[in-house]
């Protein structure tokens, strides 16, 4: 069956109200039109981030929506403890790729429907694969990834002179659940706050001040986190780093918890509790990974066809007692230390001549910036690199010597990136290098 | 708000194959770190190395106190920056043993902004100025290493007398401590 007729279809009656007719809730820009639904069912590209509580929800929404050019993404394997809310995935998956199962799954149970997994580190891809999506939406349980996803999106966008280039802007939709409580939020990355800009919202992990642990525990997570903390490293029995997923290694830390609880007449070590304290497991609920997706799932649709202008731009959630949500604009943190860098270009006539000292005396001579000791860095094939850092003797005096090699000979090349630092700016600034070497015609 | 994309523009399906290591932006912490160390404002008693310079995520940090119960004495702490840095803090350890309530033979160190009091303005500026406090003030109210703490709070003359004693390599209580002075 063709997509034209499938989109023809009764069971898109729905849509067709809100995306064929205007409203009162329409974007200004918005165009009534039959086009936006073969848009969604043919041509927009959404990228899933995760495989689990979050991402099987938000699949399944999408694609009952009408998207079916889905990429979904997890390095995880199912487990058991999965299954009784990442409903794709049966006993017989376990061990198996979340990201292949739960496309499996769609595909198989919703007609036309083309999910393409990916069992993979988020980290394998680099912009080219990022750069596909028209949107991307995250359901994830770590920071970490959350930070680098939203690194990449705002490292795809192009300025021309210092102007934002919205056709490179990839809208990034993030939901994030712990026990009753969560969040969904629109990110326009280098448009609106980005995830750096609010990283003080995270909560902190859970840590005990370690001279409790150590002398005066009082709970059993105390006993337990003085084993991870301080045992576990002093007498290393398996000889490895500690793998909260390793049964041999919970049961060593549980029972040495026991016994450092005996000492101290301290009831309540389960090994359950050993398992939550050692991986810090947040507690899922279903219910509210359900809210989230559906939330998720409708920014997504809503950015899609702007049939409806977007959350602005960051929901919380909460059902621990009764149902409460509240809407509130995070502001974009004007030196975030991500979203704020726009790259300036200096053109570079000669990468074999070129010498470093040259474009830190542009830092600290010219007019147009006034440095005062720049500290400059790169990255070269994924590894960073010191260029020249003043601000520590030992670190000045090991890259003094890269002051006087060329461009070539540091190993830069046309459009590479250097990142300076200065005092005189909360902002980090990038340096874009535009080679216009001689082999190269120019039109 | 704008009209993200126009219906037109139609995204091309690509070669997806994964190009491992070819990451060519500098990572959040990594910015981050690299701004921390360039505003480093080192007290005199302090001082850093890198054993890579191009790896500002490891590095030691060298304190000698010149005043205070250490003084004379050269302490190594190995600062361990992590990919969700400045979320979560930097894991620091006391390389040399040292004799002090707050500091455990495995090289735990007891700061509360290394652990439950961490927040991301905080930066390597302030465990630094965290760490050289330890020095001048050790506080036997919240040990690591309890015997230190109840001979420093029954008696500072004794106290005095077995930091001096460990510095200069011997045994304290039983445990012997390498030489540290500088």
């Amino acid at each position: 069956m063709g997509d034209c007729q499938d989109s023809g279809q009764k069971r898109w009656d729905h849509l067709r109200k809100v995306l064929e007719r205007p409203g009162p809730f329409c974007h200004p820009d918005f165009e009534p039109s039959s086009d936006i639904l073969d848009f969604i069912m043919t041509a927009c590209k959404v990228l899933v981030v995760g495989a689990g509580g979050l991402g099987c929800e938000v699949l399944k929404n999408l694609v009952l929506m009408g998207f079916k050019q889905i990429h979904i993404i997890d390095m995880d394997t199912v487990e058991l403890s999965n299954l009784n809310r990442q409903f794709l995935f049966r006993r017989k998956d376990i061990g198996c790729s979340k990201a292949e199962v739960a496309a499996d799954f769609i595909n198989k149970r919703v007609s036309g429907c083309h999910v393409t997994p990916h069992f993979r580190m988020i980290q394998d891809y680099d912009d080219l694969f990022y750069r596909e999506f028209h949107i991307v939406v995250c359901g994830l349980d770590s920071i970490v990834a959350r930070r680098w996803v939203n690194g990449m999106l705002v490292s795809l966008l192009n300025y021309e002179d210092g102007v934002l280039d919205q056709t490179s802007v990839i809208p990034m939709v993030d939901g994030g659940t712990e026990g009753f409580k969560g969040n969904a939020r629109v990110i326009l990355p280098g448009m609106s706050a980005c995830v750096e800009c609010t990283l003080d919202l995270y909560p902190p992990q859970i840590t005990y001040p370690l001279c409790t642990i150590a002398n005066t525990p009082r709970l059993p997570e105390h006993c337990i986190e003085y084993v991870k903390v301080v045992q576990w490293p002093k007498e290393n029995p398996f000889r490895t780093l500690l793998d909260g997923d390793e049964p041999q290694h919970v049961s060593w830390i549980y029972e040495k918890s026991l016994e450092r609880a005996a000492q101290f007449n301290i009831p309540g070590v389960t090994y359950r509790l050993v398992q939550g304290v050692v991986k810090n497991i947040i507690p899922a609920v279903a219910s509210t990974n359900a809210v989230i997706a559906g939330i998720c799932a409708t920014e997504v649709f809503k950015i899609a066809t702007s049939c409806c202008v977007p959350l602005n731009n960051y929901l919380v959630f909460n059902d621990v007692d009764g149902i409460y949500t509240y809407t509130y604009e995070a502001e974009k943190k004007e030196n975030c230390l991500v979203c704020s860098l726009i790259p300036q270009t200096i053109t570079v006539k000669d990468p074999t001549k070129m010498k470093l000292k040259e474009i830190y005396t542009l830092l600290t001579d010219s007019a147009q910036y006034r440095m005062k000791r720049p500290g400059l860095t790169t990255n070269i094939n994924g590894k960073s690199k010191t260029l020249y850092l003043t601000a520590l003797r030992c670190l000045e005096e090991k890259t003094r010597p890269n002051l006087s090699k060329t461009l070539e000979e540091l190993g830069l090349s046309d459009g590479s990136e250097i990142l300076v630092v200065d005092d005189t700016s909360p902002n980090t600034m990038i340096i874009r290098l535009k080679y216009l070497s001689g082999d190269v015609e120019m039109n | 708000m704008i009209k993200l994309f126009s219906l037109k523009q139609q995204k091309k399906d690509g070669e997806t194959t994964p190009r491992a290591g070819n990451q060519k932006k500098a990572s959040a912490a990594q910015l981050r770190i690299t701004k921390d160390i360039n505003e480093l404002n080192l007290p005199k008693t302090c001082n850093t190395e890198f054993p890579d310079p191009d790896d500002l995520l490891n590095f030691k940090l060298i304190i000698c106190p010149d005043e205070g119960f250490y003084k004379t004495g050269r302490f190594v702490f190995s600062f361990k920056v992590g990919p969700n840095y400045p979320h979560e803090p930097p894991k620091v350890k006391c390389e040399t043993q040292v004799y002090h309530p707050n500091i455990d033979q495995q090289g735990n160190v007891c700061l509360n902004i290394l652990r439950e009091d961490w927040k991301p303005v905080l930066t390597i500026n302030s465990i630094v100025y965290g760490l050289q406090y330890l020095f001048l003030e050790p506080n036997p109210e919240d040990p690591l290493n309890k015997e230190a703490a109840e001979v420093l709070s029954s008696n500072r003359r004794v106290f005095e007398t077995n930091v001096q004693k460990a510095m200069r390599g011997g045994y304290v209580g039983g445990i012997y401590f390498e030489r540290c002075l500088k």
